[in-house]
């Protein structure tokens, strides 16, 4: 069956949430992936909004972290005070899912600026929940299209931190989280050895040098490097018909 | 009896002044461009504007150079690319240049929540390993006096003046929120002055019929405007959804100077007050008017 990238993207995200987790949700794509998840095999999944909705049951794909689409239904709709200091600082989240304009091979993310913060050449969002997510969230995914440009040898700025220079960096902080474990491109999926971002499979159609191209430093390589698995008819099905009938994100 | 009531022009005439600090909240949710476009109206200058996320009604009033400074956490138009008038300001000057001053989502509610309490820095854990620091050096940290670790602390928020709209309000302010809460209580209790903004002027017993919904009571507010569809394109849980195709629209409209004023002539300085802009909105209303789902009442019995 064809599928996009974005397609693809979401379902291998969803397969990284575990049935019960609590999730802190973005717009876009990890909305499509939380909700897919809680479709299939992980009908437990708490989704939590930064805007403090918990336990979310979306009807309409939600464009925005309010969405009042998000409140209707939801276990709680708490204030923002509380989503910082008693789910987040206070380890009730499981699982975050980041994305950044650059992200290192430490998995530290930019969100902030390009070129020189005082005189940017281009100035970025900024850290919004991301900074803290990236320190306190127990797993951090990633998904991030990859250019040489987004995946540079050194950020402009260190928005959010992965394991900043490597293995150990985090615990020496007392980092409560235990930093990124999966980044999702669209070329290909990485885990993490060492602090490392680390490939660990290959789109379909998508070779090693493929992947070089689009980074701006030579990658570890597991030993077992795999072809990610294709969306299912059932996953493309749910996508196309429940969750984003407009395709929106698709 | 008409109690605080006032129309937004008095609001605006009486407790905004040049050179203030300014929150207008709101997490994407109630956000008062009433209030706003009243400002840009009475030509204020050299405001600090803070907010978490400056959104459009912070890229319209720093487009209109109403602006000094800017105290956020996230600056983007959600969902739909940059703010270009926030980022005009910030790269090249335009209308002037702006002094930004950055925090973290986390950050911000701690320092509105320090302010609120009258607290001089709120702790929080943030164990480091960011730029933000390097570039605010109110980002500071301080020992713990029982553990003897460092605690990252950020100092209180407390600006001149608040309006923070609310679904609905007795005349005396007394005002209840539902749907997504924000940091609109902690901003309101954080500012020195406080206009509420009302969908709806409701009474008093009615407001006491729900006590727990009560987000502000009445005695800390100034002045109360009525003003229904005073946040479109944000919207009111229960009263009006949120005008998407706006966001996205005005992707294009800040992104070009002339499209920006055009939109500003027409829909800021070409109406009067906020009931000729609802005037003008036409059959968009109908479009966005919330269907309704009721919650079961609880009972309040002893």
């Amino acid at each position: 069956m064809e599928y996009t990238r974005n397609e693809l993207l979401i379902c291998q995200a969803a397969r990284q949430l575990e049935d019960g987790e609590v999730v802190f949700v973005g717009i876009g794509l990890p909305n499509l992936a939380c909700n897919l998840a809680r479709h299939l095999h992980a009908p437990d999944l708490v989704l939590i909004y930064e805007s403090g909705t918990v336990g979310s049951v979306p009807e309409r794909v939600p464009v925005s972290i309010g969405d009042p689409a998000l409140v209707s239904g939801a276990l709680s709709v708490c204030p923002i005070f509380d989503v910082f200091y008693y789910y987040l600082q206070a380890g009730r989240i499981d699982v975050g899912f980041l994305q950044g304009a650059q992200i290192d091979r430490f998995g530290n993310l930019n969100t902030t600026v390009i070129g020189d913060y005082a005189r940017p050449k281009v100035r970025l969002p900024g850290s919004g929940g991301a900074c803290e997510i990236a320190i306190h969230a127990n797993k951090v995914l990633v998904i991030a299209p990859q250019s040489r440009r987004s995946f540079p040898e050194k950020l402009d700025f260190l928005t959010s931190a992965g394991y900043l220079d490597g293995a150990g960096a985090r615990e020496r902080l007392g980092m409560p989280g235990q930093g990124p474990t999966v980044v999702i491109t669209d070329l290909a999926c990485f885990g993490f050895e060492e602090g490392e971002m680390t490939l660990t499979s290959l789109h379909p159609g998508v070779t090693e040098q493929d992947v070089r191209n689009n980074l701006s430093w030579e990658p570890r390589i597991s030993s077992e490097l795999a072809v990610t698995a294709p969306p299912t008819p059932e996953e493309l099905r749910l996508l196309r018909d429940k969750l984003d009938p407009k395709r929106l994100y698709l | 009896m008409s109690g605080k009531l006032i129309p937004m022009r008095e609001a605006v005439t009486r407790f905004v002044s040049d050179g203030d600090s300014l929150v207008i909240e709101g997490f994407t949710h109630l956000i008062c461009f009433a209030a706003a476009h009243e400002i840009i109206r009475q030509k204020r200058r050299d405001l600090t504007l803070c907010r978490m996320t400056p959104d459009l009604i912070y890229d319209q009033m720093i487009g209109a150079g109403c602006a000094r400074k800017v105290i956020f956490s996230w600056a983007g138009n959600p969902g739909a690319g940059p703010l270009y008038a926030f980022r005009r300001a910030v790269e090249q000057g335009i209308p002037n240049p702006i002094e930004i001053e950055e925090y973290t989502h986390f950050g911000m509610a701690a320092r509105f929540a320090a302010g609120a309490a009258r607290l001089p820095f709120m702790p929080m854990r943030s164990e480091g390993g960011s730029d933000l620091p390097k570039v605010n050096p109110n980002l500071r940290s301080v020992q713990c006096p029982y553990t003897g670790k460092d605690l990252s602390v950020v100092p209180a928020l407390n600006p001149d003046i608040a309006f923070i709209h609310v679904q609905r309000a007795d005349v005396l302010g007394n005002s209840q929120v539902w749907g997504v809460l924000g940091v609109q209580k902690e901003a309101a209790f954080a500012s020195e002055k406080l206009v509420v903004v009302a969908e709806e002027i409701v009474d008093e017993e009615l407001i006491r019929s729900d006590p727990n919904r009560t987000l502000i009571p009445g005695f800390l507010v100034d002045a109360v405007v009525h003003e229904p569809w005073g946040c479109h394109p944000s919207f009111a849980q229960g009263y009006y959804d949120r005008d998407n195709d706006f966001y996205v629209a005005w992707r294009d409209i800040c992104k070009d100077l002339e499209a920006f004023e055009r939109y500003m002539n027409e829909w800021v300085y070409g109406v009067a007050n906020r009931s000729e802009y609802v005037d003008r909105m036409g059959e968009r209303l109908e479009r966005l008017r919330a269907a309704p789902r009721l919650c079961e009442p609880v009972d309040y019995g002893f």
